[in-house]
């Protein structure tokens, strides 16, 4: 056993999956007693918030103040509230009219701004100009007033008695909070999602569960394609005739529909992750036990079989100890493509709404989902999908390079 | 007339046929033998000539469709997986190819335990069981030492049909059948294993079954010699009256193909 | 006119060797030399591992990784190929100065195609301008004068048998007339019957003179001695014996020959339970091969000098040679003491 382990992690390829699949499991594991937030806590008041780190305003404006001197802090202002997209608008307006071209400079922010508020007219309307685009400007024009302030802004609280503004205190733009100071500070790496749940939680909760989903899929779909598989392909005969009937029944009818129309008639209630998973095994074996017989079948006349009944062995004996063996490594790669395919299944399953309930645990297919139904992608919000999808990937892919990386193991002649 | 009291193993209309209607095979077609305790017999056929498909019935690893078969004079009964597990301490089999005789997810002493288990000896001291070993390996000239721990193929071929003999050695069957044992091994390891077999022959008085289709083999170690063609014995009797005197056409062909080194190949009856 | 002094092809010293993916060197063909004259057929007999199919790998000089030419020389009537490039050779030696049939050859007929197409892919690929109705005559000419019938050509492989299928490729594959033709076990996997029909077609080809030299690879003796006129015996990548086939057989000199040459049965009166030669232990591993002579440790009468060094190969005329540090007299007369 031991030597069989060692033989294991020398291959390379199996170290790098096994890394992969455990820095998984880890995160899985670890995350949640890290961050104890439930994950389908709507915590954004709002669609889609982008990735980024979010600093309560209010604490901030109590929390210590300290002043900092940055060289570039005012024009990193100004170019966060002028972007491209703005400064190009300006300069067309301007041509529009009638400034040479020449003389405007995009990259000059003063100068830019400047030849604005002298020529900027609100009530000016050019040639082709839609009511859209003149509301725009008005709008841009109202973002830019005070933009090269350089005069802080008053903090007031209004008076309870009088109910006027007592100026409290005025917050200049050198002023800097250490964020550490902040009592109330949320790291959001992947945002939220279009309810405004933090995509990250989601994600790792997700992962935990379509794992446990994929896993107790393939675990059932396996087991049962492997014995149905080694006593049709062994046995044969009649027994044989039946379960290759009964195997081809369920491949005339489309795994996915049987699937669709148990998951409907199983109901809203009682659909939770297990049951879903189960009902996925139920109906994916049937890939499995036919290449597990046809293996069988070439085996069970080999010399050593025959030398095996000779030795006295049971039936029993003779599958487990001569036939399973030789199968093996074929097992473990079905049984890794029905952990695979049943995390997709499942994924099919919520994106038609027939997943497992959406109320309590998110699952990788469930994001999914929700991304496709809020039109995630065509918003470019990426990471409402894309890290699911790169996770499911991951997780194929750790699983597969595992299965090729035990070669050794399968086959002993390969070994050193 | 068959002597029953010296019979080892014997058959009459004894048929094998695969399949039905046009895809119907007959592989063994009626055929009687009558095999005497302690003789080397030799079944001789080409390929397709239903020779192993007899073996195996004959070892009982196939069912028979028509005719008995008789060991040690009664009728055999193997219709229960016990009665067939008795059957089998009475006759075991060495197979052509020494790479797929064994299952190569288990070490030599597994193999050689086996055996031990198969007579009984499962409640042995582990010494004990250790000292068979050592002694089934060298009467095989292999020593037991240099072989426990390890797989079977990391031995030569040569070496590996050796176990097998040192698996017979242990087991003692009254019948050893031996489907080509030496048309896989170097010229110079196949006189050691066909050797080791006459040894153990004539120490345990075994019956020794050679399915082949080398006749020179035949010729060199049989007693008897059946010839077989098309799932029939086209001739039988003492391997010096079928080889020397052959009677039918087929046997005298199958004489004249065979490359000779005192005696000139005519190849212009091709 | 077959001129019996006339060398179709002569080996001096040829290296061989396969690089393993550790990057060890393996000997495969150490040292080698050999003659074959016109009209004549040589034969190299061994067990598995002593590096004759790697010889006839080498002789056609077409090598591929792992398989490397180290040294030596291989002249065709005149005409040295050895170190030549890979594709030259494909194009001017194989098959039209020297065509070697591998060991089951008769599986790599290609199934999707006839016969004939074969056969118009062989001769186009060195005669573009013959038209598919002149390669048709050409064929079944020559499939006829071989025994074999004209309408295998219009046949697929699956449908022929086994022996068929072996003279099929031997046909196909002296197509162009080599001057050489390299058989490789190429009836071991056949009944008697089909075996007899091929040697009989080997034995045809050169009769009729549509190749002048054959070698002829084989572990089977009695087959050797009916066929050959010359026997090379090789173990562990060396030539340890040469001389006619009677010699060879009859008059071994090399302890390994004698061994090999008592092991072999045939059906034959008079042969019924003789003592059978049988050589303990098991060949050398070319990866670390032993310093002194190959055979050695398993040789009946070993001497502490034969550990030493490498022995060379002793010329005693007449083409007769063999490998071992004593002479003549004293290994007959080792012999005839048991």
């Amino acid at each position: 056993m031991k030597h069989t382990l060692r033989q294991v992690f020398r291959s390379g390829k199996f170290v790098v999956g096994f890394s992969i699949f455990m820095a998984l499991l880890l995160i899985v594991i670890v995350y949640p007693l890290i961050i104890k937030d439930a994950p389908l806590v709507i915590i954004g008041q709002g669609t889609f918030f982008e990735p980024g780190v979010y600093v309560n305003v209010y604490d901030s404006i109590g929390s210590p103040h300290y002043t900092l001197n940055l060289d570039n802090a005012a024009a990193k202002r100004i170019a966060s509230k002028l972007g491209d997209e703005d400064r190009l608008a300006m300069q067309e307006w301007l041509l529009a009219y009638g400034i040479p071209e020449n003389e405007i400079d995009i990259e000059d922010t003063v100068k830019l701004l400047d030849q604005w508020a002298n020529d900027f007219d609100p009530t000016l309307e050019f040639a082709g100009m839609t009511y859209a685009k003149r509301n725009y400007y008005v709008r841009l024009n109202d973002s830019l007033e005070g933009i090269l302030e350089t005069e802080g802004v008053s903090i007031a609280v209004r008076n309870a008695e009088t109910g006027a503004l007592d100026e409290t205190g005025i917050v200049v733009q050198s002023d800097y909070v250490n964020i550490s100071q902040v009592p109330n500070v949320r790291v959001l790496p992947l945002g939220t999602d279009n309810f405004g749940r933090d995509v990250l939680t989601e994600l790792i909760r997700a992962t935990g569960v379509s794992l446990q989903i994929g896993l107790i899929a393939g675990i059932i779909a396996t087991l049962i394609g492997l014995t149905l598989g080694l006593l049709a392909g062994y046995i044969g005969g009649w027994v044989d005739d039946v379960i290759m009937f009964i195997t081809n029944m369920f491949t005339v009818i489309p795994g996915f529909v049987l699937l669709i129309l148990l998951s409907f008639s199983i109901g809203q209630e009682k659909r939770g992750a297990f049951t879903i998973a189960v009902v996925i095994g139920f109906t994916s074996w049937v890939w499995t036990a036919r290449a597990v017989r046809s293996q069988v079948v070439s085996l069970r006349n080999r010399d050593h079989v025959n030398l095996s009944k000779l030795s006295g062995h049971s039936i029993v004996h003779i599958i487990v100890a001569d036939i399973l063996p030789y199968i093996a490594s074929y097992v473990v790669m079905a049984f890794i493509l029905q952990i695979s395919s049943g995390i997709l299944a499942e994924a099919g399953l919520s994106i038609l709404g027939l997943g497992p309930r959406t109320t309590e645990v998110p699952t990788l297919g469930l994001m999914m989902n929700w991304a496709m139904i809020y039109q995630a992608q065509i918003l470019g919000k990426w990471w409402a999908y894309f890290p699911v999808i790169v996770t499911i990937a991951l997780i194929t892919f750790s699983m597969n390079l595992m299965n090729t990386g035990l070669d050794q193991v399968f086959n002993p002649a390969l070994r050193d | 007339m068959a002597d029953e009291n010296n019979s080892c193993l014997s058959g009459s209309g004894l048929t094998k046929v695969f399949g039905f209607g046009r895809q119907k095979c007959v592989a063994v077609d009626h055929v009687d033998f009558n095999f005497c305790n302690g003789e080397i017999i030799s079944i001789v056929g080409e390929s397709g000539s239903g020779k192993t498909t007899l073996a195996k019935m004959l070892l009982g690893l196939i069912s028979v469709t028509e005719g008995e078969v008789c060991f040690q004079g009664k009728k055999r009964d193997i219709s229960t997986q016990k009665k067939k597990k008795e059957y089998w301490k009475s006759i075991q089999a060495i197979f052509q190819d020494p790479y797929c005789s064994y299952n190569m997810f288990n070490k030599i002493d597994a193999v050689l335990l086996d055996c031990i288990y198969m007579r009984g000896g499962r409640k042995l001291p582990h010494a004990k069981k250790v000292e068979l070993m050592a002694e089934a390996c060298s009467f095989v000239n292999l020593k037991f030492e240099e072989l426990t721990n390890k797989y079977p193929f990391e031995l030569s071929g040569g070496q590996m049909q050796r176990l097998m003999i040192a698996r017979i050695f242990l087991l003692k069957p009254k019948v050893l059948l031996a489907d080509e044992p030496t048309s896989m091994i170097d010229a110079s390891s196949r006189a050691t294993i066909l050797e080791m077999m006459m040894k153990l022959r004539n120490e345990t008085g075994m019956t020794l079954i050679f399915i082949t289709h080398d006749i020179g083999l035949a010729y060199y170690i049989s007693d008897s010699v059946y010839i077989m063609e098309h799932g029939k014995f086209v001739e039988s009797g003492s391997a010096d009256k079928v080889i020397l005197y052959p009677s039918k056409a087929y046997t005298r062909r199958l004489i004249s193909d065979v490359p000779k080194i005192h005696e000139e190949w005519d190849l212009s009856t091709v | 006119m077959i001129d019996m002094s006339n060398v179709m092809l002569e080996v001096k010293e040829l290296t061989t060797k396969y690089i393993t993916r550790f990057g060890e060197d393996v000997y495969a063909v150490d040292h080698v030399s050999l003659k074959v004259e016109e009209g004549k057929s040589l034969g190299i007999a061994g067990e598995s591992g002593c590096g004759k199919s790697t010889l006839a790998l080498s002789l056609m000089g077409y090598y591929f990784a792992p398989l490397h030419y180290t040294s030596g020389e291989i002249i065709i009537d005149g005409r040295n190929i050895s170190g030549m490039d890979p594709d030259d050779v494909r194009r001017s030696i194989l098959g039209t100065e020297i065509a070697c049939i591998p060991q089951s050859a008769m599986n790599a007929l290609n199934p999707t195609q006839k016969i004939i197409n074969l056969i118009e892919d062989v001769i186009q690929a060195h005669n573009p301008i013959i038209t598919k109705k002149e390669i048709y005559e050409l064929a079944k000419e020559r499939f006829e004068i071989l025994g074999l019938p004209a309408e295998v050509l219009q046949k697929y492989s699956v449908e022929l048998s086994g022996g068929m299928k072996q003279r099929t490729v031997i046909a196909v594959s002296v197509i162009l007339c080599p001057k050489i033709l390299i058989a490789d076990e190429p009836s071991s996997a056949l009944d008697v019957t089909s075996q007899k029909m091929v040697i009989k077609m080997l034995k045809d080809l050169m009769k009729n003179g549509f190749i002048k030299a054959m070698i002829f690879i084989t572990h089977e003796l009695p087959l050797l001695y009916n066929v050959t006129d010359d026997i090379l015996v090789m173990y562990a990548g060396q030539i340890v014996e040469k001389g006619t086939a009677k010699e060879a057989v009859f008059d071994p000199l090399h302890p390994y020959s004698k061994g090999l040459m008592g092991s072999i049965i045939v059906p034959e009166s008079g042969l019924r339970g003789i003592k059978l030669a049988a050589i303990p232990g098991v060949p050398p591993n070319l990866k670390n091969p032993p310093a002194g002579c190959q055979f050695a440790e398993r040789c009946k009468y070993v001497q502490p000098e034969c550990m030493v060094r490498p022995v060379d190969i002793r010329e005693i005329g007449d083409g007769r040679a063999y490998r071992c540090i004593f002479s003549e007299e004293q290994l007959r007369k080792a012999y005839n003491s048991g």
